[in-house]
């Protein structure tokens, strides 16, 4: 799973399975830090976010 | 005593009486969890799964629940990325149903594989030559996408939505949502089409093994096909037996009318490629490696796979469901509708059937019989919970969630019938999107 782990090697197989996991991971990752900071911040200063949403 | 949970403007049956249902289904759901705690227990001597069986019920049930689910994916697809406004009627529901049909094959495989400590392993010593590797992979993150779409909807709870920092939360996924439903739909298509790999790429087993383009066999992109073909239905079918269940129309028809539309579609065009898949592998591919097609569908001691199996999966529950659906009239006719769901959800079950038990039961050696396989109860519980997790889940989320974002106006309290067509007669005045024909007319 990392690069450090016994079994690694840097072949195409491993490029592109672990980088297609990291990829999502990173994605899924990056979004929900975004979405949690931002609403610390709004609750922060006070505000909130629109009505309807769906 | 929970009416503050409930969401405002609606009507919900007494405690006592949900209470009561939610008790019947948790019998339902101890059954099967003391199976499964006997085959963690115990291990998989518990089942009947033999050297010929490998993968059994449990495999069948895990391909059959994703490709229903698929309808997650697809409706999650249509509605952020392509844009179709009015799918965000009946989204919040795709999503919940994806949640429980993927969470349950989480759980089956939780079970299937025999020692759920280990169940880590996958990851971190990962075989990158196996398709189920990949399958390990984007189930994993997809339960994550479908988990992150679920989250707002439960945020969105009338004493939950009241905190501040839940109330942004929630609407701060609901902006980003689209990136997460991109990422969804790019992992579905890859486990969606990994699982018909497995299958695909078997050139020992030669009534699962087809030809392809590189790596990927024609079952790869078949099985993403059907799932997003059929998913959709299974939506479809779930919003018609809760209508039942409640006694209340949830969403319009004209939302059920564009997404069995849709759906119709793509399962025609998947029966098309079907055919073309079933007839080149008849005979091209089957009689390349020694086998006719009769030998698949014998009637020999041992065997009970005949004809019956080929034409109850690509006509009874492929072509017959696909034209019903592509036709105004039988989206718009309810008994026709209920059949077309139904027949195509039968279809794309018995086709993961025949791909992971048949594939397994037909005789490769000239020595050798049909392999006969009947599960165990220990199974059969096992695989039964999750219908029970489902409606308990599914209830939970009716009661104190706003899952359908119609239903108020569908269902007015009394003294609020006046608001409700007003509010109906701004509609008309402002059109939303572009509607199918029968969508118009509804």
């Amino acid at each position: 799973m990392f690069p450090f782990s016994f079994e690694w090697i840097w072949d195409m197989s491993h490029i592109v399975f672990h980088g297609g996991l990291w990829y999502a991971l990173s994605i899924l990752g990056a979004g929900m830090t975004y979405c949690i900071l931002k609403a610390a911040y709004d609750t922060a200063k006070g505000g909130e976010g629109h009505g309807e949403h769906h | 005593m929970d009416s503050e949970l409930i969401p405002e403007g609606v009507q919900r049956c007494s405690l006592g009486k949900f209470i009561l249902w939610i008790s019947a289904c948790g019998v339902v759901l101890l059954i099967g969890v003391y199976a499964m705690i006997l085959c963690w227990v115990k291990g998989l001597n518990q089942t009947n799964m033999n050297d010929a069986y490998g993968f059994a019920l449990w495999i069948w049930a895990d391909l059959a629940i994703i490709a229903l689910g698929g309808g997650a994916f697809f409706t999650g697809f249509l509605r952020y990325i392509i844009g179709i406004k009015e799918l965000k009627n009946i989204i919040n529901y795709a999503v919940l149903i994806g949640f429980i049909c993927y969470s349950s094959a989480l759980l089956i495989l939780a079970i299937d594989i025999g020692q759920p400590l280990r169940g880590w392993f996958i990851f971190w010593h990962a075989n990158v030559h196996s398709m189920l590797t990949e399958v390990a992979f984007c189930l994993s993150c997809y339960f994550a996408v479908l988990t992150i779409e679920y989250v707002p909807l439960v945020l969105e709870n009338r004493k939950i939505d009241k905190i501040p920092f839940f109330h942004n939360l929630s609407h701060n996924m609901h902006e980003v949502m689209a990136v997460f439903a991109a990422t969804g739909a790019f992992l579905s298509f890859f486990h969606q089409g990994s699982l018909g790999g497995v299958a695909g790429v078997l050139f020992g087993r030669p009534f699962g093994f087809r030809e392809g383009v590189l790596i990927w066999p024609w079952t790869f992109f078949l099985f993403t096909w059907s799932a997003a073909a059929v998913g959709p239905c299974f939506t479809i079918l779930i919003t018609k037996i809760t209508e039942v269940a409640t006694g209340k129309k949830l969403v319009k028809d004209n939302v059920i009318e564009l997404l069995a539309k849709i759906s119709g579609w793509m399962l025609l065009t998947y029966m098309i490629a079907k055919l073309i898949d079933t007839w080149y592998w008849a005979t091209h591919t089957a009689p390349a490696l020694g086998f006719t097609l009769a030998q698949f569908y014998t009637s020999d001691p041992g065997s009970w796979y005949g004809y019956w199996i080929l034409f109850l999966e690509v006509v009874l529950g492929g072509i017959v469901p696909a034209l019903i659906l592509v036709t105004r009239f039988g989206r718009t006719n309810k008994l026709a509708l209920w059949i077309a769901i139904t027949l195509a959800c039968v279809g794309v079950c018995t086709n993961r059937w025949v791909m992971v038990l048949q594939v397994l039961a037909v005789p490769v050696m000239t020595f050798d019989g049909w392999f006969t396989y009947f599960p165990s109860w220990q199974e059969i519980a096992t695989t039964i919970l999750p219908v029970a997790y489902g409606a308990i889940l599914i209830s939970l989320s009716y009661r104190y969630l706003p899952v359908f974002p119609q239903e108020r106006e569908l269902n007015p309290l009394p003294g609020q019938e006046t608001e409700t067509v007003k509010q109906l007669e701004e509609d008309q005045e402002e059109p939303v999107g572009k509607l199918s024909p029968a969508a118009e007319t509804a």
